[in-house]
């Protein structure tokens, strides 16, 4: 067990607390950096998927985890940002600016959507975003003109610097660039004092409030930012694809990007990425199981939404911090090893706080 | 004429909706809890119904009845197994247990061999029926949404207002902790209230599988149900029912007098007005914390 005695402010503030946090990280970008080199070129892809996951999931994070506003209408951005890619990089625009367009488009509706976002809470921002969602779902299917409708929008291979990205390689990491880009911006940001009104805010508006933080600022820049970092997923997943239809971006994803932030551990960091290696192995792991299982139930059409729904469910009544709360579970019993207590990370029971009164 | 005519086809479909929402306003009352699993509660309903008239050779009289209960029965059951454990936390992680509930009931159903994934028709007496009245066509089974819906407000009307069980929902709903300490079991309650909310969204499933016949993606009509019950304030219910009418009158005549597409968002864009406008819907009251 490693104790770190603080004596510095600097040294709260530090990124990476200690030599350990930067040994195993780097290991961990090295190995994704070594990874073209190892896995196949499918297994390549799926990890693509992951990295592009992880940043929409760190901006749902940033939005949800952090800020406590939660969107039902998430992919919405997503699909912004992919279909402003997908528009600029046709007319020749090149890879980079057209990127920064789809971020900076989806930023400008999440900040649409981040003004209702001052009126209403709870369970009617809820519904203010899922109806923002399936309007845009809408706007894709019939906008032909801009979005090729439902038949769906074609694309070429990113063009970085006149360099083509058409191997798997070259967009693993591009993806991978981005996400360390993205991860670091986010970390940063939680770090300052923006980050900490982010958290103020979803740890009691009120108190927030009193501490002199501005929430209608705070919280349409939550959105902006969140929506943004989805822009950019968007962007990415468009071109992972090459092929791009309004029913990529519609209420089913939004459920699938919050079941990914949810499983992955609300408010944390590592979180999103966990919840995205899930929400892409989770498939596989499915396919794989159904060999084992007897035909009349492995080869049901249901199987997949019966096993995503009872993750959910396991997730919530049994872990509510997810995948990364249980990796705190199992680093703490490792790290206190004879002295682990059972009820170390027990939640409190109580009444059930009225959200009517705010 | 054929403005009324949409205006009857609107309210016969808005009946529909304000009965599912009607199940979320109940539920959110007395819970504070939004359920996303009210659509797959009355696709459930609208199956059982189903089983017991082709499966079971019940008559349409008696497989009703026999539904609407065992939905009641599985609402409460629900609660027990899943809702309970968790009351007292965040309202977030109740609305994710209940998109994963509606996740696993959907696939459930569907996963039923060769039942699961095709549609099929619900065997109702009054399904060919039509009357004639001047220029207009009612058909029988807009008649039967509409009475039944009166008849289901009547009857939930008499039970908050009269019986001693309302009462107590009534005060649960308005303060938990009060209610409990004035002696009424809340998490009792809670069930009920459970099995209310199925109950009435099995009533919604029978009414609308003649419409729209039964199939296991059925449940997605709920999220039309979650505009009414904003429109009409999430805590009022003769709120989710005007809601629902109004969802549905606007979605009708949008259908015939705008550009197409405008029909399947047209109860979203009613509700971002409503959310800009008035927060609180048309019946809900604005509560405020005074510190």
């Amino acid at each position: 067990m490693r104790f770190l005695f603080k004596t510095s402010y600097a040294q709260d503030l530090r990124l990476a607390r200690h030599g350990g946090h930067v040994f195993w990280y780097g290991l961990l970008c090295l190995a994704l950096v070594l990874a073209p080199w190892v896995v196949q070129e499918y297994w390549l892809a799926q990890l693509s998927f992951v990295l592009i996951y992880a940043i929409v999931g760190l901006g749902l994070m940033l939005l949800a985890g952090f800020t406590g506003l939660f969107s039902l209408g998430h992919a919405a951005f997503l699909g912004v940002g992919a279909y402003t890619q997908a528009g600029l990089t046709g007319i020749g625009w090149p890879f980079a600016l057209a990127l920064v367009c789809a971020a900076a488009l989806s930023a400008a509706a999440g900040w649409v959507v981040g003004l209702p976002a001052l009126r209403v809470k709870g369970i009617y921002l809820g519904m203010a975003t899922l109806s923002f969602g399936f309007i845009v779902e809408e706007l894709f299917a019939r906008w032909e003109s801009v979005t090729g409708g439902n038949a769906g929008k074609h694309l070429a291979p990113p063009q970085v610097w006149g360099l083509s990205l058409e191997s798997g390689t070259a967009f693993h990491f591009l993806c991978l660039g981005l996400t360390v880009v993205c991860t670091l911006a986010v970390l940063n940001l939680l770090r300052s004092p923006t980050g900490r009104a982010f958290v103020a805010i979803r740890d009691s508006e009120i108190s927030a409030q009193s501490m002199g933080i501005h929430l209608a600022r705070y919280k349409t820049l939550s959105f902006s930012l969140s929506a943004a970092l989805a822009g950019i997923g968007g962007a990415l997943y468009a071109h992972k694809l090459q092929f791009i239809s309004p029913d990529q971006f519609g209420i089913m994803q939004s459920i699938d990007l919050l079941l990914m932030v949810v499983v992955g551990g609300l408010g944390s960091v590592h979180g999103a990425f966990l919840g995205a290696l899930f929400l892409i192995a989770m498939p596989q792991l499915i396919a794989l199981g159904k060999d084992w299982l007897p035909a009349t139930i492995g080869q049901a059409p249901g199987l997949q939404a019966v096993v995503y729904g009872a993750v959910l469910i396991a997730f919530v009544l049994f872990e509510p911090m997810g995948l990364y709360g249980r990796w705190l579970k199992l680093r703490t019993w490792l790290q206190m090893f004879p002295f682990y207590r059972r009820g170390m990370f027990k939640r409190q029971r109580s009444f059930q706080k009225s959200e009517r009164l705010r | 004429m054929q403005f009324v005519q949409l205006l009857i086809s609107g309210i016969s479909q808005g009946c529909i909706y304000g009965l599912m929402a009607l199940g979320f306003v109940l539920i959110y009352k007395a819970t504070e809890t939004v359920s996303f699993a009210q659509g797959e509660l009355m696709m459930l309903g609208a199956f059982c119904a189903l089983a017991l008239m082709t499966v079971a050779g019940f008559p349409f009289w008696l497989a009703v009845p026999a539904s609407i209960a065992a939905m009641g029965l599985f609402g409460m059951g629900l609660e027990r197994a899943v809702i309970r454990p968790i009351l007292g936390q965040p309202a977030f992680s109740i609305v994710m247990l209940t998109i994963g509930i509606g996740y696993v009931l959907r696939g459930l159903v569907t996963m039923i061999p060769v039942i699961g994934t095709e549609t099929h028709q619900l065997p109702v007496p009054y399904q060919d029926l039509s009357f004639r009245l001047g220029a207009l066509v009612l058909s029988a089974g807009q008649l039967v949404v509409m009475l039944a819906t009166g008849l289901l407000c009547a009857a939930l009307f008499a039970l908050f207002r009269y019986s001693k069980l309302g009462v107590a929902m009534q005060a649960a709903a308005q303060n938990q902790l009060a209610a409990y300490y004035m002696g009424i079991p809340v998490q009792r309650l809670d069930g009920l209230v459970w099995a209310l909310a199925a109950a009435v969204a099995a009533v919604a499933g029978l009414l609308l599988a003649p419409v729209t016949f039964v199939h296991a993606n059925m449940g997605l009509i709920g999220l039309k149900a979650f505009p009414a019950a904003v429109v009409g304030g999430f805590s009022s219910l003769p709120g989710a029912i005007v809601g629902g009418l109004l969802i549905g009158i606007v979605e009708s005549l949008s259908g015939f007098y705008l550009p197409e597409g405008f029909k399947d968002i047209a109860a979203f864009i009613v509700v971002l007005v409503m959310l800009m406008l008035r927060p609180n819907g048309l019946f809900g009251e604005p509560l405020r914390k005074k510190v």
